[in-house]
């Protein structure tokens, strides 16, 4: 065993703890955080497989914006302050769906590449990658970014909500209308003046 | 124990990080060299921030008509050890609500990306922990880690002037991050290279029509240089875009419950984001250690052109590279004097309707310009 299995051990470990973590615990921003720890330890596999552009891909997109995304998205909206505890009570549901999946998938991999033979990682200089991306594999990158452009754009339509688009509109009440009108609130002084001189003449 | 170690130290756990040039740093002695870079790192946070540090008070207090720190030493030069010590001494708050444990690891969420920065950063010739084929890649995306640790802290302490600060750190960061990898994509464009020492390098030799020209890349990236400082500033919380602290609308942003040492570690970060920063747009556009464009440091003449260049120069081109970085850090105090601070939604268009497209804009004519030229 030598010591790139030692750490490869320490790191899956450490991954595989923040997944399962990631779903057990109740508070949704422990959750998001026990994520970023997982992501983190996936993003040091990817070192020690010394894919190391991958890792720091893996390092800005997941733990740099992702996880920030979640936390900022969770705190914008519920803002959770302190202990909770929240159960979507759908366990045995998940399970089974995980487990399948789960089964689903290590089929598949062990089928695809059981009788692979082993191999050592070997670095590449980031010029090859980025050869080999833009030359040989340009038409599945272009379509990936297309896909994610239609993605991006999708989001921001169903975010944006002018009457007649899509999504419902919602009822805006501006802050003057919110407020009693000053007419009204001199009078209702005025009456509470009234009130008060005629309380002290009896 | 010792010889027993580096036998179980597979060499090529870390092969694939190591690139190109060779650091003077990197001896025969495996694990003397790697305290020696540890140490160079941990002194650029320490160190160089507290001088960082001490300049903003000093330039800032005499911005404002008065002396700054005098007391601790000759004109207050060891005021921030003593603030250091006085931050060890106090009493560490736990506010009783907070959530004890992420409101602990906070601090060092935030500080240890600003120290892991500092591995890629050249501070002259030879005089570096690693140059990562991947250098400039490498501290950016590590600088994006920083802002967990903020958002962190400003959950954890279950009070709604940190939650604000931190929701507010992290919508800014998310935004100004965008332009400052677009403005340094620019630079790695025209050097050709991702790695911090062949940045350098290349603006000591640039081939404009086949003649030769040391030109920084300030001056062809103007645009960009100043998107990059910009949206440096924005990524530091510097004032005018330190809208996560705003100490007259957040108290202190997610920093209000804490004290003492932790308190000392999030300034920490600060300062030595400062420094990194500085180091980074020295590197990439102010031609890091050479002293002007096309002078070189003495004794640079051997075959590894600027990155060997004898005691002397090594020596004058750390002073240098620290001139520039204490240079850049005076011009942050002074844009922090001299402007109020900006309002979020302002904060916000100018990321994303000014300066990513500015960006974009600067990256194509970069790209336009490295192949024609």
């Amino acid at each position: 065993m030598s010591s790139l299995d030692l750490l490869f051990i320490l790191f899956a470990l450490i991954t595989g703890a923040g997944a399962v973590l990631t779903v057990t615990s109740r508070n949704l921003v422990h959750a998001a955080l026990f994520l970023a720890v997982s992501l983190a330890g996936i993003g040091m596999v990817f070192l020690l497989l010394k894919a190391d552009f991958v890792a720091m891909v893996q390092v800005v997109v997941y733990l740099g914006a992702i996880t920030v995304l979640f936390l900022f998205g969770l705190m914008l909206t519920r803002a959770p302050i302190g202990r909770e505890a929240l159960d979507s009570r759908n366990r045995p549901m998940a399970m089974v769906v995980s487990a399948s999946l789960f089964g689903v998938l290590v089929v598949l991999i062990v089928r695809a590449f059981g009788d692979f033979p082993p191999v050592t990682p070997s670095s590449s200089s980031v010029g090859d990658l980025g050869m080999a991306i833009f030359s040989a594999w340009v038409f599945p990158f272009e379509v990936v970014s297309m896909m994610l452009l239609a993605a991006l754009v999708g989001a921001i339509l169903l975010a944006r909500r002018e009457s007649g688009d899509s999504g419902e509109e919602t009822e805006v009440t501006p802050i003057r209308e919110a407020l009693p009108d000053r007419g009204e609130v001199e009078a209702e002084q005025r009456r509470a003046e009234l009130a008060a001189r005629d309380g002290g003449a009896r | 124990m010792t010889a027993s170690l580096p036998a179980l130290w597979d060499a090529g756990v870390l092969e694939a990080l190591v690139a190109q040039s060779a650091s003077l740093l990197t001896l025969d002695n495996f694990w003397l060299s790697a305290l020696l870079k540890i140490l160079l790192c941990t002194v650029m946070l320490m160190v160089v921030s507290l001088v960082g540090g001490y300049l903003e008070h000093k330039a800032m207090g005499h911005m404002q008509n008065r002396t700054g720190p005098m007391e601790a030493g000759p004109h207050g030069v060891l005021q921030l050890v003593a603030d250091g010590i006085k931050f060890i001494q106090k009493e560490d708050i736990v506010p009783r609500a907070a959530d004890p444990l992420v409101f602990a690891v906070a601090p060092g969420v935030a500080l240890v990306p600003a120290l892991l920065g500092f591995l890629v950063i050249p501070l002259g010739p030879g005089i570096w922990a690693e140059d990562l084929e991947l250098g400039l890649f490498y501290a950016l995306a590590i600088g994006s880690v920083g802002v967990l640790g903020i958002l962190m802290g400003g959950w954890a302490s279950a009070n709604k002037f940190s939650l604000i600060g931190g929701i507010r750190a992290a919508a800014q960061l998310i935004a100004y991050e965008l332009p400052l990898i677009l403005a340094a994509a620019a630079v790695a464009i025209q050097a050709g290279s991702l790695s911090l020492v062949d940045i350098v390098e290349s603006q000591a030799t640039m081939n404009i029509f086949g003649t030769p020209v040391s030109m920084w890349f300030v001056f062809p990236q103007l645009l960009g240089f100043a998107i990059f400082v910009t949206a440096a500033l924005a990524e530091l919380s510097r004032p005018p875009f330190d809208m996560p602290i705003a100490d007259s609308e957040l108290v202190f942003g997610y920093m209000t419950e804490y004290t003492g040492i932790k308190f000392a570690m999030f300034l920490l970060t600060e300062y030595g984001g400062m420094v990194f920063m500085s180091a980074l747009i020295s590197v990439l556009y102010l031609g890091g250690w050479q002293p002007l464009p096309g002078i070189g440091l003495p004794g640079c003449e051997a075959a590894a052109g600027i990155s060997d260049c004898g005691a002397l120069g090594t020596v004058l081109g750390v002073g240098i590279m620290m001139a520039k970085i204490m240079a850049l850090i005076f011009v942050m105090v002074w844009l922090r004097v001299a402007y109020p601070r900006l309002r979020e939604d302002q904060l916000q268009k100018i990321s994303w309707l000014v300066l990513i497209p500015l960006s974009l804009a600067n990256i194509v004519v970069v790209a336009i310009g490295k192949v024609a030229l």
